[in-house]
């Protein structure tokens, strides 16, 4: 295996209550509260009784069976769905009455399961939008090409790079997104996300599609992302050996509520998890 | 000779139509609807031309200025109150409504304005130029429409491919969900696509008039539905399409009036476009054409 960037190992503490953070997020306010977070769609309780918190600069993992409402939590907290009941935080901040977009601004960034990038886009625009509330210049300008119109532009431009050079893509800038390979696609979708310049990091199964040295490189890549852009990741990912490996929290979901909460090693052993969901893939 | 002179006029009607047509391409790009009312906001906008010049006696400038800020705030006003509410029920109720601010729009004119038709003389009062000894007589309204019809297209195109507006409107018409990821405002990027749709229908609309040159509540009906034609022959949602298709529609529409029956020239037109369709269902730049505004 590669030689690991040398990484504090975390210590998980549990403050008051079943809220799990690592220690060195806990004078801090948490990236992320959920409480009792629902949605019923028809009757059916989709997400049921949904907490999670999430530290400042944790990295941390939703897991479950498909259909779990893995994928609807996210939709709630970016608010793509309404909830039903309960309440969301970020970073100490209720985020009730926002729609998605302002979500996004009050810092919030998000992956798709289906990679979702601006097709006919450039590699460049795609970054550009995630942008788009930090670039300061009024539309006329913009047509009639004024000072500032440029010097806006000249500054996303050089950040557009600077992102994309945490996946080493900037000699990729002028392709067109719909054009790129899978696994390349997967990582633009990421940039984009941060350039929106998120408190907390929404990835939906970064890793679907992936071959094991992707997943290897992806998995540094995100604690890089931690690192230096000090935000908190929250993911969901099939892929054991990545959510075992980077996560430091752990929920476990099924049929819409969580059933276990820990670090890696208690998820692991936890004999309702294993029942669930951890059963089929113990012997890898 | 004649053909020369059909042929500019074609260009300079195609170039009117081309201007409607961005209103129904660029609408349907971003929010995926047919906004059947962007003909009316054509003869509202020829209308406050009329009476601010002719009634109240601003300059001709002042009058176009005027059209396309009062339509610019009619058309956002129509997508706030009728389309918004209906964003998220199914493309039939959005189309029906559509057809209902069309009436809504064309009663309310005839209430306000009366039906007659009323004459509506020449804003562009310069003499027409003559070439080839006075054989090809070209007049001003002609040639401003070809020269605004092009400079709309430019300036609209450096918006759309240059600015961030521009820029968010291409992301809203991919996905508006992944868009408002990005912290855009997809309701605000649609009422901005209304606001440039209609500032354009009311200057097509004067063009229109000081062409024809009347105007009554029922003036933007036809040329709506033509402009809405030559979208789709050019492929709805594409811009250099719009441009493309109006300028076909104008020439063979003056062609078809010239040389074959001035009462079947529309039904050519409507030929022409079931035959390309027939070939090219989504339009003759529909699917090269990768930006969807």
């Amino acid at each position: 295996m590669a030689a690991r960037k040398t990484y504090e190992p975390t210590v998980m503490v549990s403050p008051p209550s079943d809220i799990l953070i690592p220690e060195r997020d806990l004078g801090e306010i948490p990236a992320l509260e959920c409480r009792h977070l629902g949605i019923t769609f028809g009757g059916l309780h989709a997400v049921e009784n949904f907490n999670l918190t999430v530290g400042k600069t944790e990295i941390a993992g939703l897991i479950g069976p498909n259909g779990a409402g893995k994928t609807t939590v996210f939709n709630l907290i970016t608010k793509v769905y309404q909830p039903t009941t309960g309440t969301i935080l970020l970073a100490g901040r209720d985020i009730a009455g926002m729609d998605t977009a302002a979500v996004n601004r009050a810092g919030i960034g998000r992956t798709f399961q289906n990679i979702r990038l601006f097709n006919n886009l450039t590699v460049e625009d795609n970054v550009k939008l995630g942008l788009h509330n930090s670039i300061r210049y009024r539309s006329f300008a913009g047509v009639l090409r004024l000072p500032s119109y440029w010097q806006e532009e000249k500054k996303a431009h050089e950040r557009a790079l600077e992102l994309l050079s945490v996946f080493k893509m900037e000699r990729m800038a002028d392709l067109r997104a719909g054009g790129l390979p899978y696994g390349v696609q997967r990582r633009l979708e990421i940039i984009r996300a941060l350039a929106t310049e998120p408190r907390l990091l929404l990835l939906d199964e970064p890793a679907a599609g992936m071959n094991p040295s992707e997943t290897e490189e992806l998995m540094e890549t995100i604690r890089r992302i931690r690192d230096e852009f000090r935000i908190a990741v929250l993911l969901i990912e099939h892929d054991m050996k990545l959510v075992m490996g980077i996560c430091e929290g752990i929920a476990v979901m099924n049929f819409g509520k969580i059933i276990a909460k820990g670090t890696p090693d208690q998820i692991r052993n936890d004999p309702e998890v294993i029942e669930a969901y951890l059963g089929k893939n113990r012997e890898e | 000779m004649d053909f020369l002179s059909n042929l500019v006029n074609g260009i300079s009607l195609g170039s009117i139509y081309a201007v409607i047509a961005l209103g129904y391409t660029m609408v349907y790009g971003i929010a995926k609807m047919l906004n059947f009312a962007h003909g009316d906001i054509i003869m509202v906008g020829a209308y406050v031309c009329f009476y601010a010049v002719y009634h109240f006696g601003l300059p001709g400038w002042a009058g176009v200025l005027l059209a396309m800020l009062l339509c610019l705030i009619l058309g956002v006003a129509v997508e706030r109150l009728a389309y918004r509410p209906l964003r998220r029920a199914d493309s039939l109720a959005v189309l029906i409504t559509a057809i209902g601010v069309s009436y809504f729009l064309e009663n309310t004119a005839q209430l306000v304005f009366g039906a007659n038709n009323v004459f509506f003389p020449n804003l562009f009062e310069a003499e027409p130029i003559r070439l080839f000894d006075g054989r090809l007589v070209i007049s001003v309204v002609t040639l401003a429409s070809i020269g605004i019809c092009m400079a709309v297209m430019v300036i609209l195109t450096l918006f759309i491919e240059k600015t961030k507006l521009g820029k968010a409107m291409r992301a809203v018409s991919e996905d508006k969900d992944a868009a408002r990821l990005m912290g855009i405002s997809v309701d605000r990027t649609i009422s901005v696509t209304f606001a440039i749709g209609s500032a354009l229908a009311a200057l097509a609309g004067v063009l229109l008039c000081s062409a024809i040159p009347s105007l009554s509540p029922m003036t933007g009906s036809m040329p709506g539905i033509k402009a809405f034609t030559a979208a789709v022959f050019g492929g709805i949602g594409s811009i250099p399409g719009a441009l493309l298709g109006g300028l076909l529609l104008g020439v063979i529409e003056v062609m078809g009036k010239a040389y074959i029956s001035t009462q079947l020239s529309d039904a050519i037109v409507f030929l022409v476009l079931i035959i390309v369709l027939l070939v090219r269902p989504t339009g003759i730049l529909g699917k090269k054409v990768q930006e969807k505004v």
